[in-house]
């Protein structure tokens, strides 16, 4: 059986893996839900619903995912499952 | 050994250095060789040959006997390079040459597939990546087989792996086989598409049958650097030589908008059915055009309404949880040294993947605008047709056929309705329409080949080793040599790829338009399973093997059931017409989305109602999450 903290490594990379998909959520599909809307202000003098499609929302997923990942490794390492100093196995 | 491969891998960058530079200045090279009156045929073939030869040197170099190496290329590939290695593995032919084309002609309803295929990498690098790398498979079907136990459970895996790689890869060696055809044709000694579909997959074979994953590693990071260089440089050069910026991305603000001026001006007409087909324009069921498009929608406008923003997210989502569920992508994460690595390693696929997808746009802007802007010596919307008839790339692109002018008001004026061009035509002619030299073109040519090369290799090797691993070693002789693993590895790669050429050489030319389905086929039959048997303990082998097959029969009987509005490929389909029923807007492009519903729901019902796995396999389960620690099963 899992131990406790093994337990509570799971609960925090459960909630963290919960927050990453609520942001990819907003960016992948609740942006789109209101594009045309969106186009009628302007960004970097692109219609803003053009340039969420074209460049803003790949802009997002790359730094979301960076910025998951580090929480992640946090996690691990507070826990003590993180695997950084380990070359092979 | 141990030694001089750590050597290896410190010298990585130092090998790709000079290599990238040995590139760029092999470019510098033909720039000049053009300029002292080289053919630009012959500059294409150089391109094309030489880079040909480089994948083919490390393939060799690369080669390998030992099975962890041929599989997983000895776990050993640092975080950065294994992220150059899947953005080639990931982008094909169809991301080099037609997406930019795509956008151009689709506009903003296009570009759901620039999300679908870049936020799917969200869900690899949170659901599945890392826990998949900490189990130590060796391909994707390895860990249905050992997360859920037995041969059938395995099996399954194996059988949506090997339709949606075989729906893929047919497209990828379409692709080699046409670029190939072009670069190695003369007059004196013109080849057939055939025969270019016969040498791309000799090639492919040469970058992966002497080492496996090893070889297709290093040659798809190798192939990468040549499909981003030959990318961007036509960009970012056509956006200096007309002043649109320096930095075409954040600078072409102001092109954006004037092209949505110039649609105003020209209008943008949409064709009946009866006048496409009275001009000979080949256009489906739905009267839209198929191989040569012109412009219907707006460049950067959005169309209002709950059906095109329904339309646009349901295909992005389709694309997405496919990405996630791909197992060519998913296999280069078992590659990296580390659990960590494997995690970091998708943020960098993603990134250089998006090199690429963010240029896509930019390049569709800069060469509708060479084309449609009359402030612009290349413009040729508006401008007399006998004149743009007469101009060198215009006539060029006529003789292939890939465009063509329809004079419908007879006012010998180009209108934009009136000009007709294959999507591909977009990427590979914009150099030569904004007057680059041709050296930028056997470029782009040879960006091209390197996309579609490096994905069919993937792919090969992902159907290839799921064979010789899952059926024939774990199923059929588990006492099988080291040798003879190997021996089966390859001639599997020999038959696969020879079947991938002949249905290619049918040139079911529609197929590359289904690249889509591959991403469907994968949602409907692996995601839940794949990412259940991590996330969910109480996943249970009768309920994975319920949801695989469940989902990939209701995803296959619905992509039937709807059709596909383009004769061309309805040939499994039978002769029945095309008849516009769907569900909810649900259609061909998208059938994964009831697969994999069905496929979630088959799961958890099953698993709910049969008894939970052993306390080994729960063991089991713990173990995959959490980083540390050996790997969960050996292979070698």
């Amino acid at each position: 059986m899992a131990t406790p903290k093994q337990e509570a490594h799971w609960q925090a990379t459960k909630r963290l893996m919960i927050i990453t998909l609520l942001i990819w959520f907003f960016f992948s599909t609740v942006v789109f839900m209101f594009a045309a809307d969106l186009n009628s202000t302007s960004f970097l003098g692109y219609k803003l619903g053009y340039y969420m499609t074209a460049q803003g929302s790949m802009l997002a997923f790359i730094i979301l995912i960076f910025w998951s990942n580090s929480r992640q490794e946090k996690i691990d390492r507070e826990f003590g499952f993180s695997d950084e100093d380990r070359e092979e196995d | 050994m141990a030694k001089t491969s750590k050597q290896f891998i410190q010298d990585l960058p130092k090998i790709y250095g000079t290599y990238t530079g040995g590139f760029l200045l092999f470019i510098i090279v033909m720039g000049i060789a053009e300029k002292m009156g080289v053919s630009g045929r012959n500059i294409g073939l150089m391109f094309v040959g030489f880079t040909i030869f480089i994948y083919a040197l490390i393939g060799w170099i690369s080669r390998t006997t030992d099975v962890d190496e041929y599989y997983l290329a000895g776990k050993k590939v640092p975080t950065v390079f294994n992220g150059m290695a899947t953005a080639a593995d990931w982008m094909s032919g169809a991301s080099f040459v037609a997406m930019a084309g795509g956008i151009y002609f689709g506009g903003y309803t296009y570009m759901a597939f620039l999300i679908g295929w870049t936020g799917g990498y969200v869900l690899v690098s949170t659901l599945l990546a890392p826990y998949l790398r900490k189990f130590g498979c060796y391909t994707v079907p390895d860990f249905i087989g050992a997360r859920y136990g037995g041969n059938f459970a395995r099996f399954c895996a194996v059988l949506i792996l090997l339709i949606a790689s075989f729906t893929y890869v047919t497209a990828q060696i379409t692709a080699t086989g046409s670029i190939a055809q072009k670069a190695l044709s003369t007059p004196a000694f013109p080849v057939s598409f055939e025969f270019g579909c016969w040498t791309g997959l000799i090639t492919i074979l040469l970058c992966s049958m002497l080492g496996g994953m090893r070889s297709v590693t290093w040659s798809q990071v190798a192939q990468y650097i040549v499909l981003i260089i030959a990318y961007l440089i036509p960009i970012f050069w056509i956006s200096w030589k007309y002043n649109y910026g320096i930095f075409p991305h954040i600078m072409l603000g102001d092109e954006v908008t004037r092209l949505a001026a110039l649609e105003q001006q020209y209008g943008l007409t949409k064709h009946t059915k009866d006048v496409l087909d009275a001009a000979k324009i080949p256009s489906d069921a739905l009267g839209n055009a198929t191989s040569l498009k012109y412009i219907v929608s707006g460049h950067s406008t959005v169309p209002a309404g709950h059906e095109v923003a329904w339309r646009y997210i349901s295909l992005a989502l389709c694309m997405m949880i496919g990405t996630a569920s791909l197992p060519h992508i998913l296999m280069r994460y078992f590659t990296t040294p580390t659990v960590t690595s494997a995690r970091r390693s998708v943020g960098w696929s993603l990134f250089f993947i998006g090199l690429l997808y963010l240029s896509a746009p930019m390049l569709a802007t800069v060469s509708k605008i060479s084309l449609m802007d009359p402030n612009v010596p290349t413009a040729i919307i508006g401008k007399k047709i006998a004149d743009v008839t007469q101009i060198e790339w215009v006539k060029n692109w006529l003789a292939v056929g890939q465009v063509k002018i329809v004079d419908f008001n007879n006012d010998g004026i180009l209108q934009l309705s009136e000009w007709f061009m294959n999507e591909d035509v977009v990427v590979l002619a914009t150099p030569e329409i904004a007057g680059l030299p041709y050296v930028i073109s056997g470029l782009v040519a040879a960006g091209g080949l390197a996309a579609a090369m490096s994905t069919a290799d993937g792919l090969i090797l992902a159907m290839a080793n799921a064979i010789s691993h899952d059926i024939y070693y774990k199923m059929i002789d588990p006492k099988a040599s080291v040798k003879q693993r190997l021996i089966v590895a390859r001639v599997l790669l020999i038959v696969l790829g020879s079947g991938a050429a002949i249905m290619a050489s049918f040139k079911l030319t529609g197929i590359l338009g289904a690249v889509a389905w591959a991403f469907d086929f994968a949602m409907s039959g692996l995601f839940f399973p794949l990412v259940l048997g991590v996330w969910w303990k109480r996943a249970t082998r009768s309920g994975a093997i319920a949801g695989m097959l469940c989902g990939l029969i209701a995803g296959t009987a619905y992509l039937v059931w709807v059709g596909v509005p383009n004769k061309d490929i309805t040939f499994f389909m039978g002769a029945t017409p095309w008849k516009d029923i769907h569900w909810i807007f649900v259609d061909n492009l998208r059938f994964g989305i009831p697969g994999a519903l069905v496929s979630l729901i088959a799961m958890v019902t099953v698993s709910l109602v049969t008894k939970p796995e052993s306390k080994a396999v729960m063991d089991m389960v713990d173990e995959v999450r959490i980083a540390s620690g050996k790997t969960v099963i050996r292979n070698a």
